[in-house]
Protein backbone atom coordinates (compact mmCIF):
# COMPACT_ATOMS: atom_id res chain seq x y z
CA UNK A 1 0.00 0.00 0.00
CA UNK A 2 1.39 3.36 -1.02
CA UNK A 3 1.84 6.26 1.39
CA UNK A 4 -1.19 8.53 1.58
CA UNK A 5 -0.87 11.80 -0.31
CA UNK A 6 -1.80 14.74 1.86
CA UNK A 7 -1.04 17.37 -0.75
CA UNK A 8 -0.27 16.85 -4.42
CA UNK A 9 1.85 19.26 -6.43
CA UNK A 10 -1.01 21.56 -7.38
CA UNK A 11 -2.31 21.64 -3.82
CA UNK A 12 1.20 22.38 -2.51
CA UNK A 13 1.41 25.45 -4.76
CA UNK A 14 -2.06 26.63 -3.77
CA UNK A 15 -1.32 26.15 -0.08
CA UNK A 16 1.97 28.04 -0.15
CA UNK A 17 0.30 30.80 -2.12
CA UNK A 18 -2.51 31.00 0.46
CA UNK A 19 0.00 31.21 3.31
CA UNK A 20 1.66 34.13 1.52
CA UNK A 21 -1.68 35.93 1.16
CA UNK A 22 -2.51 35.42 4.82
CA UNK A 23 0.89 36.57 6.02
CA UNK A 24 0.89 39.57 3.69
CA UNK A 25 -2.55 40.64 4.87
CA UNK A 26 -1.31 40.93 8.45
CA UNK A 27 2.19 42.21 7.80
CA UNK A 28 1.86 44.82 5.11
CA UNK A 29 3.77 47.20 5.12
CA UNK A 30 6.80 44.89 5.39
CA UNK A 31 9.28 47.12 7.17
CA UNK A 32 9.03 45.50 10.60
CA UNK A 33 8.66 41.81 9.82
CA UNK A 34 11.33 39.10 9.90
CA UNK A 35 10.80 35.52 8.75
CA UNK A 36 12.86 32.96 10.67
CA UNK A 37 13.09 29.41 9.32
CA UNK A 38 13.92 26.58 11.67
CA UNK A 39 16.88 24.45 10.64
CA UNK A 40 17.01 22.09 8.94
CA UNK A 41 13.56 21.39 7.54
CA UNK A 42 12.00 24.83 7.78
CA UNK A 43 14.70 26.29 5.52
CA UNK A 44 13.16 25.29 2.20
CA UNK A 45 9.69 26.45 3.16
CA UNK A 46 11.21 29.76 4.28
CA UNK A 47 12.88 30.21 0.89
CA UNK A 48 9.70 29.32 -0.96
CA UNK A 49 7.66 31.82 1.06
CA UNK A 50 10.22 34.60 0.76
CA UNK A 51 10.55 34.07 -3.00
CA UNK A 52 6.81 34.20 -3.55
CA UNK A 53 6.24 37.15 -1.23
CA UNK A 54 8.93 39.19 -2.92
CA UNK A 55 7.74 38.24 -6.42
CA UNK A 56 3.99 38.69 -6.01
CA UNK A 57 3.30 41.03 -3.12
CA UNK A 58 5.59 44.02 -3.64
CA UNK A 59 7.04 43.45 -0.21
CA UNK A 60 10.54 44.58 -1.15
CA UNK A 61 13.32 42.39 0.22
CA UNK A 62 11.89 40.30 3.05
CA UNK A 63 14.22 40.15 6.06
CA UNK A 64 14.85 36.53 6.95
CA UNK A 65 17.18 34.22 8.81
CA UNK A 66 17.76 30.59 9.65
CA UNK A 67 17.77 29.45 13.24
CA UNK A 68 19.25 26.22 14.56
CA UNK A 69 17.68 25.15 17.84
CA UNK A 70 19.90 22.17 18.69
CA UNK A 71 21.46 23.72 21.78
CA UNK A 72 18.05 24.79 23.13
CA UNK A 73 16.30 21.44 22.78
CA UNK A 74 14.97 19.84 25.93
CA UNK A 75 15.75 16.24 24.93
CA UNK A 76 19.56 16.59 25.05
CA UNK A 77 20.94 13.50 26.88
CA UNK A 78 17.45 11.97 26.88
CA UNK A 79 17.41 10.28 23.50
CA UNK A 80 19.28 7.37 21.96
CA UNK A 81 20.36 9.11 18.76
CA UNK A 82 22.81 12.01 19.16
CA UNK A 83 21.50 15.41 18.10
CA UNK A 84 22.84 17.03 14.97
CA UNK A 85 23.30 20.74 14.50
CA UNK A 86 22.91 22.94 11.41
CA UNK A 87 24.29 26.41 10.83
CA UNK A 88 22.42 29.40 12.22
CA UNK A 89 22.34 32.30 9.79
CA UNK A 90 20.75 35.17 11.65
CA UNK A 91 22.09 38.27 9.96
CA UNK A 92 19.01 40.28 10.83
CA UNK A 93 18.00 42.28 13.86
CA UNK A 94 14.86 41.03 15.57
CA UNK A 95 14.80 43.55 18.42
CA UNK A 96 11.37 45.18 18.31
CA UNK A 97 10.45 43.34 15.09
CA UNK A 98 7.50 41.10 14.28
CA UNK A 99 8.94 37.64 13.83
CA UNK A 100 7.26 34.75 12.04
CA UNK A 101 8.75 31.36 12.84
CA UNK A 102 8.58 29.10 9.77
CA UNK A 103 8.67 25.31 10.03
CA UNK A 104 7.46 22.45 7.90
CA UNK A 105 5.52 20.33 10.40
CA UNK A 106 4.13 21.22 13.82
CA UNK A 107 3.96 18.07 15.93
CA UNK A 108 4.72 18.03 19.69
CA UNK A 109 5.46 21.76 19.81
CA UNK A 110 8.82 21.20 21.47
CA UNK A 111 10.85 22.52 18.53
CA UNK A 112 8.83 25.72 18.62
CA UNK A 113 9.38 26.06 22.36
CA UNK A 114 13.12 25.64 21.77
CA UNK A 115 12.93 28.17 18.94
CA UNK A 116 11.26 30.76 21.19
CA UNK A 117 14.10 30.21 23.63
CA UNK A 118 16.76 30.42 20.91
CA UNK A 119 15.23 33.57 19.39
CA UNK A 120 15.88 35.31 22.70
CA UNK A 121 19.61 35.11 21.93
CA UNK A 122 19.09 37.59 19.11
CA UNK A 123 16.93 40.18 20.82
CA UNK A 124 13.39 40.79 22.05
CA UNK A 125 10.88 40.77 19.20
CA UNK A 126 7.70 42.82 19.48
CA UNK A 127 5.74 39.66 18.82
CA UNK A 128 6.27 36.18 17.47
CA UNK A 129 3.95 34.20 15.22
CA UNK A 130 4.14 30.67 13.92
CA UNK A 131 3.61 29.48 10.36
CA UNK A 132 3.68 25.79 9.48
CA UNK A 133 2.81 23.89 6.35
CA UNK A 134 1.40 20.86 8.17
CA UNK A 135 -0.23 20.99 11.58
CA UNK A 136 -0.45 17.53 13.19
CA UNK A 137 -3.12 18.50 15.62
CA UNK A 138 -2.97 15.32 17.69
CA UNK A 139 -0.06 14.67 20.09
CA UNK A 140 0.75 18.24 21.02
CA UNK A 141 2.79 18.18 24.23
CA UNK A 142 2.87 21.92 24.84
CA UNK A 143 0.28 24.69 24.53
CA UNK A 144 1.51 25.91 21.13
CA UNK A 145 -0.72 26.56 18.09
CA UNK A 146 0.10 27.96 14.64
CA UNK A 147 -1.07 31.38 13.45
CA UNK A 148 -0.83 30.28 9.83
CA UNK A 149 -1.25 26.66 8.86
CA UNK A 150 -1.22 25.06 5.43
CA UNK A 151 -3.11 21.88 6.20
CA UNK A 152 -4.37 20.33 9.40
CA UNK A 153 -3.70 16.63 9.57
CA UNK A 154 -4.88 13.90 11.88
CA UNK A 155 -1.89 11.58 12.07
CA UNK A 156 -1.10 8.88 14.56
CA UNK A 157 2.11 8.91 16.56
CA UNK A 158 3.84 6.18 14.58
CA UNK A 159 3.09 7.86 11.26
CA UNK A 160 5.41 10.34 9.58
CA UNK A 161 4.71 13.37 7.46
CA UNK A 162 7.20 13.73 4.63
CA UNK A 163 7.70 16.74 2.37
CA UNK A 164 9.18 16.04 -1.06
CA UNK A 165 11.08 19.00 -2.43
CA UNK A 166 12.41 19.15 -5.94
CA UNK A 167 14.86 22.02 -5.72
CA UNK A 168 12.83 25.04 -4.59
CA UNK A 169 9.49 23.43 -5.51
CA UNK A 170 7.38 21.41 -3.11
CA UNK A 171 6.09 18.46 -5.11
CA UNK A 172 4.06 16.57 -2.56
CA UNK A 173 3.37 15.96 1.09
CA UNK A 174 2.95 12.32 2.08
CA UNK A 175 1.80 10.53 5.18
CA UNK A 176 3.89 7.43 5.75
CA UNK A 177 3.09 4.66 8.12
CA UNK A 178 5.77 2.07 9.05
CA UNK A 179 3.50 -0.66 7.58
CA UNK A 180 3.93 0.69 4.09
CA UNK A 181 7.01 2.88 4.41
CA UNK A 182 9.36 2.55 1.43
CA UNK A 183 12.56 0.64 2.11
CA UNK A 184 15.38 2.90 3.23
CA UNK B 1 31.99 12.16 8.70
CA UNK B 2 28.51 11.09 9.75
CA UNK B 3 26.72 14.12 11.20
CA UNK B 4 25.14 12.23 14.05
CA UNK B 5 28.32 10.50 15.22
CA UNK B 6 29.20 10.18 18.89
CA UNK B 7 32.61 10.34 20.52
CA UNK B 8 34.05 6.89 20.99
CA UNK B 9 35.62 7.61 24.36
CA UNK B 10 33.93 8.65 27.60
CA UNK B 11 36.85 10.94 28.44
CA UNK B 12 39.30 13.26 26.73
CA UNK B 13 42.62 12.25 28.28
CA UNK B 14 45.00 12.85 25.39
CA UNK B 15 45.01 12.73 21.62
CA UNK B 16 47.33 9.74 21.35
CA UNK B 17 44.51 7.21 21.49
CA UNK B 18 41.69 9.34 20.13
CA UNK B 19 40.57 8.21 16.67
CA UNK B 20 40.78 10.73 13.82
CA UNK B 21 36.97 10.69 13.46
CA UNK B 22 36.56 11.93 17.02
CA UNK B 23 38.97 14.79 16.37
CA UNK B 24 37.04 15.72 13.22
CA UNK B 25 33.78 15.51 15.15
CA UNK B 26 35.02 17.87 17.86
CA UNK B 27 36.31 20.35 15.27
CA UNK B 28 32.99 20.17 13.42
CA UNK B 29 30.96 20.97 16.54
CA UNK B 30 33.43 23.68 17.54
CA UNK B 31 32.32 25.50 14.39
CA UNK B 32 28.72 25.54 15.64
CA UNK B 33 29.80 26.80 19.05
CA UNK B 34 31.93 29.51 17.51
CA UNK B 35 28.73 30.81 15.94
CA UNK B 36 27.02 30.63 19.34
CA UNK B 37 29.72 32.67 21.10
CA UNK B 38 29.43 35.37 18.47
CA UNK B 39 25.70 35.87 19.11
CA UNK B 40 24.52 38.90 21.06
CA UNK B 41 23.59 36.50 23.87
CA UNK B 42 26.30 33.90 24.07
CA UNK B 43 24.72 31.35 26.34
CA UNK B 44 22.83 28.19 25.38
CA UNK B 45 21.07 25.94 27.88
CA UNK B 46 22.44 22.54 26.79
CA UNK B 47 24.27 21.60 30.01
CA UNK B 48 21.87 23.26 32.41
CA UNK B 49 21.38 20.13 34.53
CA UNK B 50 25.09 19.32 34.81
CA UNK B 51 27.82 20.24 37.24
CA UNK B 52 31.42 20.63 36.14
CA UNK B 53 34.36 20.68 38.55
CA UNK B 54 37.53 22.44 37.44
CA UNK B 55 40.36 20.90 39.43
CA UNK B 56 43.52 22.89 38.89
CA UNK B 57 46.36 21.38 40.85
CA UNK B 58 48.78 23.48 38.83
CA UNK B 59 48.61 27.19 38.13
CA UNK B 60 46.74 28.26 35.08
CA UNK B 61 45.03 31.42 34.04
CA UNK B 62 43.90 31.21 30.47
CA UNK B 63 43.08 27.53 30.30
CA UNK B 64 41.00 27.74 33.46
CA UNK B 65 39.25 30.90 32.29
CA UNK B 66 38.62 29.37 28.91
CA UNK B 67 37.12 26.20 30.38
CA UNK B 68 35.07 28.18 32.85
CA UNK B 69 33.70 30.40 30.12
CA UNK B 70 32.91 27.38 27.96
CA UNK B 71 31.06 25.73 30.85
CA UNK B 72 29.11 28.87 31.68
CA UNK B 73 28.18 29.46 28.06
CA UNK B 74 26.70 25.96 28.05
CA UNK B 75 24.79 26.84 31.25
CA UNK B 76 26.52 24.23 33.41
CA UNK B 77 26.98 24.74 37.13
CA UNK B 78 30.66 25.29 37.79
CA UNK B 79 32.79 24.62 40.86
CA UNK B 80 36.41 25.67 40.90
CA UNK B 81 39.20 24.15 42.84
CA UNK B 82 42.76 25.30 42.82
CA UNK B 83 45.53 23.60 44.69
CA UNK B 84 46.97 26.76 46.19
CA UNK B 85 43.76 27.50 48.10
CA UNK B 86 42.68 24.00 49.01
CA UNK B 87 43.13 21.12 51.38
CA UNK B 88 45.90 19.70 49.17
CA UNK B 89 48.03 22.17 51.09
CA UNK B 90 46.93 20.38 54.24
CA UNK B 91 48.24 17.05 53.01
CA UNK B 92 45.15 15.40 51.52
CA UNK B 93 45.83 12.71 48.90
CA UNK B 94 44.60 13.01 45.33
CA UNK B 95 42.27 10.07 45.83
CA UNK B 96 40.64 11.67 48.85
CA UNK B 97 40.30 15.04 47.20
CA UNK B 98 38.62 13.41 44.26
CA UNK B 99 36.24 11.23 46.27
CA UNK B 100 35.18 14.28 48.19
CA UNK B 101 34.46 16.20 45.06
CA UNK B 102 32.54 13.30 43.57
CA UNK B 103 30.44 12.96 46.70
CA UNK B 104 29.17 16.38 45.60
CA UNK B 105 27.69 14.70 42.49
CA UNK B 106 29.82 16.19 39.76
CA UNK B 107 29.15 15.09 36.16
CA UNK B 108 32.30 16.32 34.45
CA UNK B 109 35.78 16.93 35.78
CA UNK B 110 38.34 19.16 34.10
CA UNK B 111 41.73 18.46 35.62
CA UNK B 112 45.20 19.94 35.38
CA UNK B 113 48.07 18.47 37.34
CA UNK B 114 51.84 18.68 37.30
CA UNK B 115 52.17 14.87 37.13
CA UNK B 116 51.64 12.97 33.88
CA UNK B 117 48.83 10.43 33.95
CA UNK B 118 46.66 11.99 36.65
CA UNK B 119 43.70 12.32 34.29
CA UNK B 120 44.01 8.61 33.44
CA UNK B 121 44.18 7.78 37.14
CA UNK B 122 40.90 9.61 37.69
CA UNK B 123 39.22 8.11 34.65
CA UNK B 124 39.78 4.63 36.06
CA UNK B 125 38.29 5.52 39.42
CA UNK B 126 35.38 7.90 39.05
CA UNK B 127 32.10 7.76 37.13
CA UNK B 128 32.36 11.36 35.82
CA UNK B 129 33.64 12.30 32.36
CA UNK B 130 37.24 13.48 32.63
CA UNK B 131 38.83 16.19 30.50
CA UNK B 132 42.59 16.52 30.71
CA UNK B 133 43.55 20.19 30.88
CA UNK B 134 47.26 19.39 30.96
CA UNK B 135 49.10 16.67 32.86
CA UNK B 136 52.77 17.45 33.48
CA UNK B 137 54.80 17.25 30.30
CA UNK B 138 52.47 14.61 28.84
CA UNK B 139 49.41 15.95 27.00
CA UNK B 140 47.16 18.99 26.69
CA UNK B 141 44.53 17.80 24.25
CA UNK B 142 42.18 20.79 24.16
CA UNK B 143 45.09 23.10 23.32
CA UNK B 144 46.04 20.89 20.38
CA UNK B 145 42.40 20.79 19.24
CA UNK B 146 42.08 24.55 19.34
CA UNK B 147 45.39 24.87 17.49
CA UNK B 148 44.08 22.54 14.79
CA UNK B 149 40.76 24.40 14.65
CA UNK B 150 42.57 27.74 14.28
CA UNK B 151 44.84 26.36 11.54
CA UNK B 152 41.83 24.95 9.70
CA UNK B 153 40.04 28.26 9.97
CA UNK B 154 42.98 30.19 8.57
CA UNK B 155 44.44 27.85 5.92
CA UNK B 156 41.63 25.38 5.16
CA UNK B 157 41.83 21.59 5.26
CA UNK B 158 44.95 20.35 7.05
CA UNK B 159 45.38 17.21 4.98
CA UNK B 160 48.91 17.25 3.51
CA UNK B 161 49.82 20.57 5.17
CA UNK B 162 53.15 21.15 6.98
CA UNK B 163 53.41 22.29 10.56
CA UNK B 164 56.60 22.99 12.48
CA UNK B 165 56.59 23.13 16.26
CA UNK B 166 59.30 25.52 17.43
CA UNK B 167 61.14 25.71 20.71
CA UNK B 168 60.98 23.75 23.93
CA UNK B 169 59.64 20.39 22.77
CA UNK B 170 61.03 18.45 25.72
CA UNK B 171 58.92 20.11 28.39
CA UNK B 172 55.88 20.69 26.25
CA UNK B 173 52.61 18.83 26.59
CA UNK B 174 51.27 21.11 23.88
CA UNK B 175 53.89 19.76 21.48
CA UNK B 176 53.04 16.14 22.17
CA UNK B 177 49.29 16.64 21.81
CA UNK B 178 49.87 18.67 18.66
CA UNK B 179 51.98 15.90 17.15
CA UNK B 180 49.42 13.18 17.90
CA UNK B 181 46.44 15.26 16.82
CA UNK B 182 47.88 16.82 13.68
CA UNK B 183 49.30 13.55 12.37
CA UNK B 184 45.83 12.03 12.61
CA UNK B 185 44.52 14.89 10.48
CA UNK B 186 47.11 14.05 7.80
CA UNK B 187 49.59 16.82 8.64
CA UNK B 188 53.37 16.50 8.20
CA UNK B 189 54.81 17.55 11.54
CA UNK B 190 58.38 18.73 12.18
CA UNK B 191 60.09 20.24 15.19
CA UNK B 192 62.81 22.83 15.44
CA UNK B 193 64.65 23.98 18.55
CA UNK B 194 67.84 23.67 20.57
CA UNK B 195 68.96 20.05 20.48
CA UNK B 196 68.92 19.97 24.27
CA UNK B 197 65.19 20.69 24.19
CA UNK B 198 64.30 18.07 21.58
CA UNK B 199 63.64 14.58 22.93
CA UNK B 200 65.91 12.04 21.29
CA UNK B 201 63.09 9.62 20.57
CA UNK B 202 61.00 12.22 18.71
CA UNK B 203 61.76 10.68 15.32
CA UNK B 204 60.03 7.49 16.44
CA UNK B 205 56.79 9.46 16.32
CA UNK B 206 57.39 10.13 12.63
CA UNK B 207 58.42 13.71 13.32
CA UNK B 208 61.18 15.35 11.34
CA UNK B 209 63.77 17.48 13.13
CA UNK B 210 64.82 20.64 11.29
CA UNK B 211 67.86 22.18 12.97
CA UNK B 212 67.79 25.65 11.47
CA UNK B 213 64.76 27.75 12.18
CA UNK B 214 65.00 29.51 8.81
CA UNK B 215 64.77 26.20 6.97
CA UNK B 216 61.87 25.15 9.15
CA UNK B 217 59.93 28.36 8.52
CA UNK B 218 60.57 28.12 4.79
CA UNK B 219 59.23 24.56 4.80
CA UNK B 220 56.14 25.08 6.94
CA UNK B 221 52.59 26.30 6.31
CA UNK B 222 52.18 26.88 10.04
CA UNK B 223 54.68 27.49 12.83
CA UNK B 224 53.39 26.66 16.28
CA UNK B 225 55.81 28.49 18.55
CA UNK B 226 56.04 27.24 22.11
CA UNK B 227 56.81 29.11 25.27
CA UNK B 228 60.20 28.59 26.87
CA UNK B 229 59.13 26.99 30.14
CA UNK B 230 61.67 28.30 32.59
CA UNK B 231 59.70 26.85 35.49
CA UNK B 232 60.11 23.29 34.24
CA UNK B 233 63.83 23.59 33.58
CA UNK B 234 65.84 22.13 36.42
CA UNK B 235 69.15 22.84 34.69
CA UNK B 236 70.51 25.02 31.91
CA UNK B 237 69.31 23.76 28.55
CA UNK B 238 70.71 26.68 26.58
CA UNK B 239 73.38 29.25 27.40
CA UNK B 240 71.20 32.35 27.71
CA UNK B 241 67.84 33.82 26.78
CA UNK B 242 69.66 36.15 24.44
CA UNK B 243 71.27 33.29 22.61
CA UNK B 244 67.97 31.41 22.46
CA UNK B 245 66.28 34.43 20.94
CA UNK B 246 69.05 34.85 18.44
CA UNK B 247 68.80 31.30 17.14
CA UNK B 248 65.15 30.34 17.74
CA UNK B 249 63.32 33.61 18.29
CA UNK B 250 60.96 34.66 15.51
CA UNK B 251 61.56 38.21 14.34
CA UNK B 252 60.08 40.26 11.53
CA UNK B 253 63.48 40.37 9.93
CA UNK B 254 63.54 36.58 9.81
CA UNK B 255 60.01 36.41 8.38
CA UNK B 256 60.78 39.05 5.76
CA UNK B 257 63.51 36.83 4.32
CA UNK B 258 61.02 34.03 3.58
CA UNK B 259 59.34 33.43 0.25
CA UNK B 260 56.08 32.78 2.05
CA UNK B 261 55.44 33.53 5.70
CA UNK B 262 53.78 30.71 7.65
CA UNK B 263 50.86 31.26 9.99
CA UNK B 264 52.22 31.82 13.51
CA UNK B 265 50.56 30.20 16.50
CA UNK B 266 51.53 30.43 20.16
CA UNK B 267 49.71 28.76 23.05
CA UNK B 268 50.47 31.66 25.39
CA UNK B 269 51.52 33.20 27.63
CA UNK B 270 54.12 34.76 25.32
CA UNK B 271 57.57 35.65 26.56
CA UNK B 272 57.76 38.72 24.35
CA UNK B 273 61.24 39.14 22.96
CA UNK B 274 62.16 35.50 23.61
CA UNK B 275 60.16 33.15 21.34
CA UNK B 276 58.53 35.96 19.40
CA UNK B 277 59.17 39.66 19.12
CA UNK B 278 56.23 41.90 19.92
CA UNK B 279 56.18 42.99 16.31
CA UNK B 280 55.54 39.42 15.16
CA UNK B 281 53.10 38.61 17.93
CA UNK B 282 50.95 41.62 17.04
CA UNK B 283 51.24 41.17 13.26
CA UNK B 284 48.56 39.71 10.98
CA UNK B 285 50.78 36.62 10.55
CA UNK B 286 49.97 35.63 14.13
CA UNK B 287 46.69 33.94 15.03
CA UNK B 288 47.26 34.09 18.76
CA UNK B 289 44.04 35.90 19.69
CA UNK B 290 42.07 33.69 17.29
CA UNK B 291 43.42 30.78 19.30
CA UNK B 292 42.09 32.26 22.52
CA UNK B 293 38.63 32.82 21.04
CA UNK B 294 38.56 29.39 19.43
CA UNK B 295 39.64 27.81 22.71
CA UNK B 296 36.25 28.55 24.21
CA UNK B 297 34.39 27.12 21.21
CA UNK B 298 36.52 23.97 21.11
CA UNK B 299 36.11 23.38 24.84
CA UNK B 300 32.36 23.87 24.52
CA UNK B 301 32.36 21.20 21.81
CA UNK B 302 34.35 18.79 23.96
CA UNK B 303 32.13 19.26 27.02
CA UNK B 304 28.95 19.08 24.96
CA UNK B 305 29.96 15.89 23.15
CA UNK B 306 31.10 14.17 26.34
CA UNK B 307 27.94 15.18 28.19
CA UNK B 308 25.74 13.91 25.36
CA UNK B 309 26.98 10.38 26.04
CA UNK B 310 25.22 9.89 29.33
CA UNK B 311 21.61 10.16 30.39
CA UNK B 312 20.78 12.35 33.37
CA UNK B 313 20.96 10.62 36.74
CA UNK B 314 17.66 9.53 38.22
CA UNK B 315 15.89 10.00 34.91
CA UNK B 316 14.82 6.89 33.06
Amino acid sequence: MAPKTLLNQRECAVTISRLCHQINEVHVPWDRTVLVGLQPRGAKLLRALVAQLEAEFATGPVANGLLDITFHRDDFRRREEPLTASPTEMNVLIEGKRVIIIDDVLYTGRSVRAALDALGDFGRPERVELCVLIDRRFSRELPIQPDYSGRRVDALNHERVRLNWNGPTLESVLLESPDYAPER
Amino acid sequence: MPQNAKLQSRHLLGLQHVPAEDIQLILHWAGHFKEVINRPIKRVPSLRDLTVANLFFENSTRTRLSFELAEKRLSADVVNFSASTSSVKKGETLNDTVSNILAMKVDLVVIRHSEAGVAHFLADRVPAHIVNAGDGTHEHPTQALLDAFTMQERIGSLEGKKVVIVGDILHSRVALSNIFGLQKLGVHVAVSGPSTLIPRAISELGVEVIDHLDDALEWADVANVLRVQHERMDRAFFPSIREYHKRYGITMERLNRLKQVPLILHPGPINRGVELTSEVADSPYAAILNQVENGVAVRMAVLYLLASQSAPQNVV
